[in-house]
């Protein structure tokens, strides 16, 4: 029934998946690998962050059916756009609420929880109930084919290349940048880092904002696969944490090779087994590494 | 913290008490309320006025879908009250938020019922929360107009059932797709619950049994699923003549989007699906959807007097740009169907208003005429429309009128 050729066809076009779920994978858990990874931060609106992303993108949609000329451009505008403003509103949320929260773990999320539902209820005033779809640039829509019967998706592709700038950008900034020393170092030890000089309030607040801004260019990014809607962030959250849990919270590596992991696991089962038995099959198997190993894939060794 | 949580349980204990307290104080309040009927019949009508309930999900997930539904039944009760209302009496509304969670809807239902003695009650839209209410209906004797199409299986002689069953949603629609398209294989999607798994039952019997086709795939994905890569690499490799989705939610927009991306157009693919209305197309956008087929009883586009005035003044009322789905409209039709059994019979007592709804018609319906059956379900017809890129559907079908068959035999 189905030729060599096609064979070879689907298997590119699955690894492609694979990959392209990996990326998607990363990417919302960049943001919360900051948040929760190295603050301990339990944030439960963080899914709302990347709404926030979602509906920026769509409002700028919109600005652009009346203006002609910003058509092809306004997607990079929105995603530029959409960071600024989730970091914006992510650093009102933490000096109202999270930096009174901080070593009250399970009180902070209850209060983020809270804070999650009272902007998706904000998302329905402003917005209306509805879903809401921004018209995507032709650029960003159709596939790409280098065969016949090879169909690689272009938003996949965008994802992808968004998301390894990100990464590296990440990267760049925690390792090889004096802020990032600092970040490290209020994680690693508040009071020593403190003691050393370093500012350790403002740390909080810049790091809480640079990962509320990481949610929100994951929201604008979504646009091009996924909903915008009120509740269009929460569908990410569960996988988001179940990311940076399972590659161990301290981690960056971690938080890429478990996204990785699980997203390589969920494409393979998904295309041999059927959708819902995937996931059974996927949380399974993190169930079974957490609890080998409790802490996560990738730890780091601080004394306390 | 350690102080906080050794006193908090002795707080927790402290507010059972006034919990306690409170809940008896209601039961002598609600015991002295019963022992002075407000009306003969026990319902909250005078000679001038009568009340019913609106209990729909206006917060939560699900006021995605149920705002259609308040609006339609709203503009519905307003234009009965400014034809004169029912039996020479207003109709005032009490609205009750179900805020998309099932217990809520159960508790809000008993409240109109029992405390507010509503006439009838137009609300619900997901199946379960109809669930959760039943046993309330049922129990308190009360009347429900609930709007969804659905997956069948039940009948309660407390429910009046304006949306589809899914034999009427199905089976027409598939008999069409195999007689135009030449149909012989079939790939079964959905979203992992009750509905779209016992309506891909129903097709699948349908399938095998009379369209004598193949079913390559059926497959069920969780709610709120995002990927859909992997699915559609399977599609590529089954190659089925027609794609049969029932995917909801925010499921549904990642689903096309991504058919989309990966080449997966109507032009190479037939796709047919019976969760895609005007609604759900403002999320998933036109272009993302244009050329597949849905199969509905209503789509805002049917061009007759009818629907011309009722797409007229919902428009006029909600606004220009608002749309209208199948639901939307079926709720629409609940306060009608309500006024025209009140009217037969002379009364807004349940069980005569029951009696005498069967055989009622409404020629004014929106989607052209609708009858109610004994079997509470309305007899209605099945259209399939054509998905344009502007977000409305083109009408290239309409079947006969179809009987109502919600416990159909052969086909569970």
């Amino acid at each position: 029934m189905t030729s060599a050729s096609d064979f070879f066809s689907i298997v590119v076009m699955q690894g492609f998946n694979g990959l392209s779920s990996f990326a998607v994978l990363l990417l919302m858990a960049l943001g919360l690998a900051i948040i929760f990874g190295q603050m301990g931060v339990i944030n439960m609106a963080h899914g709302e962050f990347l709404t926030i992303g979602a509906y920026t993108t769509f409002l700028l949609s919109q600005l652009s059916e009346k203006l002609p000329w910003f058509q092809k451009s306004y997607f990079l505008l929105a995603v530029l756009l959409s960071f600024f403003i989730a970091a914006g509103i992510g650093l009102l949320v933490e000096h109202f609420m999270i930096r009174h929260l901080y070593r009250r773990p399970l009180d902070t999320l209850l209060a983020t929880w809270g804070l999650s539902l009272i902007m998706q209820q904000g998302f329905r005033s402003i917005f209306g109930a509805k879903e809401v779809s921004a018209t995507l640039p032709e650029w960003l829509m159709g596939s790409f084919k280098p065969t016949a019967s090879i169909d690689i998706p272009i938003n996949g592709v965008f994802v992808m290349g968004l998301t390894l700038v990100l990464t590296t950008g990440v990267f760049f900034i925690l390792l090889k940048t004096r802020w990032g020393v600092w970040v490290r170092a209020t994680t690693q030890n508040r009071v020593m880092a403190a003691a050393a000089g370093i500012n350790t309030r403002k740390i909080d607040r810049g790091a809480f904002a640079l990962g509320c801004g990481l949610a929100g260019i994951a929201g604008a990014a979504f646009t091009t696969i996924g909903s915008t809607g009120p509740t269009s962030g929460s569908l990410y959250i569960v996988d988001t944490f179940l990311v940076v849990v399972f590659g161990g919270a301290e981690s960056l590596v971690g938080t890429i090779a478990s996204a990785f992991g699980i997203a390589q696991t969920q494409a393979t089962s998904e295309f041999f087994l059927t959708g819902s038995t995937a996931k059974v099959l996927t949380l399974t198997a993190i169930i079974v590494v957490l609890m080998l190993r409790p802490q996560g894939l990738f730890t780091i060794r601080v004394r306390r | 913290m350690q102080i906080h949580s050794s006193r908090s349980p002795f707080r927790m204990v402290r507010f059972g008490w006034a919990f306690v307290m409170s809940a008896l104080g209601a039961m002598v309040l609600s015991a002295v309320a019963h022992a002075e009927p407000a009306t003969t019949t026990g319902q909250a009508v005078t000679d001038t006025e009568v009340t019913v309930g609106q209990l729909h999900s206006a917060t939560g997930t699900m006021a995605i879908s149920e705002t259609g539904s308040i609006q339609a039944e709203r503009l519905a009760i307003d234009q009965i009250n400014a034809s004169g209302g029912i039996l020479g009496r207003k109709i005032k509304i009490i609205q009750e938020d179900g805020a998309s969670d099932w217990p809520t809807f159960a508790e809000k239902s008993k409240k109109l019922l029992t405390s507010d003695h509503v006439a009838a009650v137009f609300g619900c839209w997901t199946s379960a929360s109809r669930k959760a209410v039943l046993p309330v209906f049922e129990k308190e004797n009360g009347l429900l107009y609930y709007p969804t199409f659905y997956e069948g299986l039940e009948q309660s002689k407390n429910v009046f059932y304006t949306g589809q069953e899914a034999t009427q949603q199905i089976l027409a629609g598939l008999d069409w797709i195999a007689k135009e398209k030449k149909a012989k294989t079939f790939f079964l999607i959905g979203s992992d619950y009750i509905w779209p798994r016992t309506s891909n039952k129903i097709a699948r019997k349908h399938i095998e049994n009379v369209l004598h086709g193949t079913v390559v795939g059926e497959e069920y994905y969780p709610l709120g699923h995002t990927q859909f890569g992997s699915l559609i690499n399977k599609i590529k490799l089954k190659k089925p003549d027609v794609v049969y989705a029932i995917v909801v939610g925010g499921s549904n927009v990642s689903f096309y989007k991504q058919l989309k991306a990966a080449g997966v157009t109507a032009d190479k693919q037939n796709l047919l699906t019976i969760s895609v209305t005007e609604d759900e197309m403002l999320g998933i956008g036109g272009e993302n959807v244009a050329g597949f087929y849905a199969a509905m009883k209503y789509f805002q586009s049917l061009d007759n007097e009818n629907n011309k005035k009722f797409v007229a003044a919902f428009k006029a009322k909600y606004g220009p740009k608002s749309v209208i789905g199948d639901v939307t409209q079926a709720a629409y039709e609940g306060p009608w169907l309500w006024k025209a059994a009140v009217e037969k019979a002379k009364s807004f007592d349940v069980d005569k208003v029951v009696a005498a709804s069967p055989g009622i018609e409404l020629k004014t319906a929106p989607e052209g005429y609708v009858k109610i059956h004994k079997n509470h379900h309305l007899w209605s017809k099945l259209r399939i429309g054509q998905a344009q890129a502007d977000g409305q559907f083109k009408v290239l079908y309409e079947s006969g009128l179809i009987e109502p068959n919600p416990f159909p035999k052969g086909y569970q």
